[in-house]
């Protein structure tokens, strides 16, 4: 039964006459890239808020490892194992690298109140946190501190924050956003071999990072997914071209 | 070692060093300005974990500082005349204790925090201190109608509380007594920073949204904040009316939480002795200003805006530079 990882059922919410969810139904399943397209507007932040834990929805709910978590707060659905990237860096910009990434691991593990014990010499958290800076090749600037870091840099801190909480599922919102040509592949490249550990949700814009990893893509036009498939099926659908595509490709 | 590091050591040092000589020189109005420096210093270390790390701008802490002040006036005033607080259903009487005395200004200190804070954190910017401001006055006012201690005129104590093991009507004594609980409090606030909780409170107050994604409520992480700071502030207020032997609805006003809160700007928000540096410069201005021109508020205001214009970081920053990375 438990296919799925991560499942919407009929999603819908409405900003006075807006429509910007109905009814959307999607899932998630394990060791795969679900990829989320739309033109701007189609409503892709208002899904992950919603399945995140900012937004509620008006009607359906959201279920994570066949859970209901739809009455879940954010930080409920965190530790539930949802793991999040942020499409605009959120980040302690005055705190260093490690202390970031700290911070995700002592969430994931339920440290945070303690009040006398120094954080950054907790062994447990540091280790965590170390591995997941490594991971993203941001080993060597650890003790920098967060604003002295390059965009590209706060983009990668952003997924190894996401990687301390160790998550059943991780949620990406354009984790390409403003990465160079260069970035972009090696985080195509990351990605790629996440999907393993867990299965990514993925919002982007860059379609050729969508196009080389995802499994089965999503597009979602005013709110409503007009298709469902994979690469070559969304490629070749008609009305995914006339409404998305159509400049593009 | 920076050079925040030595700013503090030497202020620390100057604490030790002026009564010292005060003592010498037999000047005990200087032990007891001094003594008054370091009892705001105490009441403003309190905000600067709320409002330092966690960003809380609370123009309600006179509300706790008038908590410990009424605490040990209630207990004092009852010692003193021989009366019991209640005698049903069991019978409560009053102590010139400090321990009892600080214990009772910390626990109520604690639940009225938890209280407020429980409603006012639901708001951010100027309506979280346009409900922290209400607070202080309600019980301003509260404190003004309360007949039974003093009302408008406040109650007086006609002997300072005593301490095990220390004569506290000697000054010095009862400097050294507050004094040790400033340095206790600054030990615990240098800790806390560093500490796990406090690395989550400073994200809270940075990204509240990076910190609900990793599974922390930072309503949570800043309520727990305000709780502390507001016992710090509590235990001030309590030593506070034992130095003038003296509580009155004052201490509730919101003259005085705002008062607090220039002590921690003056100082230096979020730094460790930022608090101990803006008392001390808040006590010592008063106290020469105050001599030379009974205005000496305008100088006090034209100090502040140069601080808040020129130097974001306060006393502490303009001596010491930015804040160093931690580690």
């Amino acid at each position: 039964m438990t296919e799925t990882i991560l499942a919407t059922h009929g999603i819908t919410k409405s900003f006075g006459a807006l429509k910007a969810s109905n009814d959307i139904s999607i899932d998630l399943r394990p060791g795969e890239i679900h990829a989320i397209i739309g033109p701007n507007g189609a409503g892709k932040s208002t899904l992950i808020g919603q399945i995140c834990g900012s937004l509620a929805p008006d009607a359906g709910r959201v279920e994570l490892m066949g859970q209901d978590v739809t009455g879940l707060s954010t930080d409920q659905r965190a530790r539930a194992g949802l793991g999040r990237t942020f499409q605009i860096s959120a980040l302690a910009m005055e705190d260093t690298v490690l202390e970031n990434a700290i911070l995700g691991a002592m969430g994931a593990s339920g440290r945070s109140w303690r009040f006398w014990s120094a954080a950054l010499g907790d062994r447990s958290l540091r280790t965590r946190a170390e591995a997941a800076l490594e991971r993203v090749g941001l080993a060597e600037s650890m003790t920098k501190r967060c604003a002295d870091l390059s965009h590209g840099q706060r983009r990668q801190l952003e997924v190894a924050v996401a990687l301390t909480l160790a998550p059943k599922a991780f949620v990406m919102d354009e984790p390409m956003a403003g990465l160079g040509a260069e970035g972009s592949k090696n985080l195509t490249g990351f990605l790629d071999s996440l999907r393993q550990e867990a299965p990514i949700l993925l919002v982007e814009h860059d379609m050729d990072a969508v196009f080389a990893l995802a499994d089965r893509i999503s597009v979602l036009v005013y709110g409503e997914v007009i298709a469902t498939g994979s690469v070559d099926q969304i490629r070749s659908d008609p009305r995914v071209r006339e409404a998305y595509l159509g400049e593009s490709a | 070692m920076s050079r925040e590091t030595l700013f503090n050591a030497a202020l620390l040092l100057g604490l030790i060093a002026v009564p010292a000589w005060a003592v010498m020189m037999d000047e005990p109005f200087t032990i007891t300005l001094a003594t008054r420096a370091v009892i705001l210093a105490l009441a403003a270390a309190g905000l600067n974990i709320a409002l330092g790390i966690g960003g809380l701008v609370s123009l309600g802490h006179a509300v706790f500082f008038g908590i410990g002040g009424y605490a040990m006036g209630i207990l004092a005033h009852h010692a003193q005349s021989y009366t019991p607080l209640m005698e049903w259903p069991f019978l409560i009487e009053g102590t010139k204790f400090m321990p009892v005395i600080w214990l009772l200004a910390v626990v109520v200190s604690a639940v009225a925090a938890f209280l407020i804070g429980l409603m006012s954190l639901r708001t951010t910017g100027a309506y979280f201190i346009m409900i922290t401001l209400a607070f202080g006055q309600m019980f301003y006012y509260f404190a003004i109608s309360w007949s039974t201690y003093g009302g408008e005129d406040g109650m007086s104590i006609y002997i300072r509380n005593d301490f095990p093991g220390l004569n506290t009507l000697v000054p010095i004594q009862f400097y050294g007594l507050c004094l040790a609980i400033l340095v206790v409090v600054l030990i615990f606030t240098a800790r806390l920073r560093r500490s796990p909780f406090g690395l989550a409170l400073n994200a809270a107050r940075q990204v509240p949204a990076r910190v609900e994604a990793v599974g922390m409520d930072p309503m949570r992480l800043k309520l727990v904040a305000f709780v502390i700071s507001g016992v710090i502030t509590g235990l001030a207020g309590a030593l506070f009316a034992d130095l003038n032997r003296f509580v009155s609805p004052t201490m509730f006003s919101w003259q005085f939480s705002g008062e607090i809160m220039i002590l921690v700007i003056l100082g230096g928000v979020g730094r460790l002795f930022g608090p101990v540096a803006g008392a001390v410069t808040f006590v010592a201005l008063e106290h020469f200003l105050g001599g030379i021109t009974e205005f000496w508020h305008i100088f006090l205001g034209l100090i502040l805006l140069a601080v808040v214009l020129f130097a974001r970081g306060g006393i502490t920053g303009l001596v010491a530079g930015k804040e160093a990375t931690h580690d």
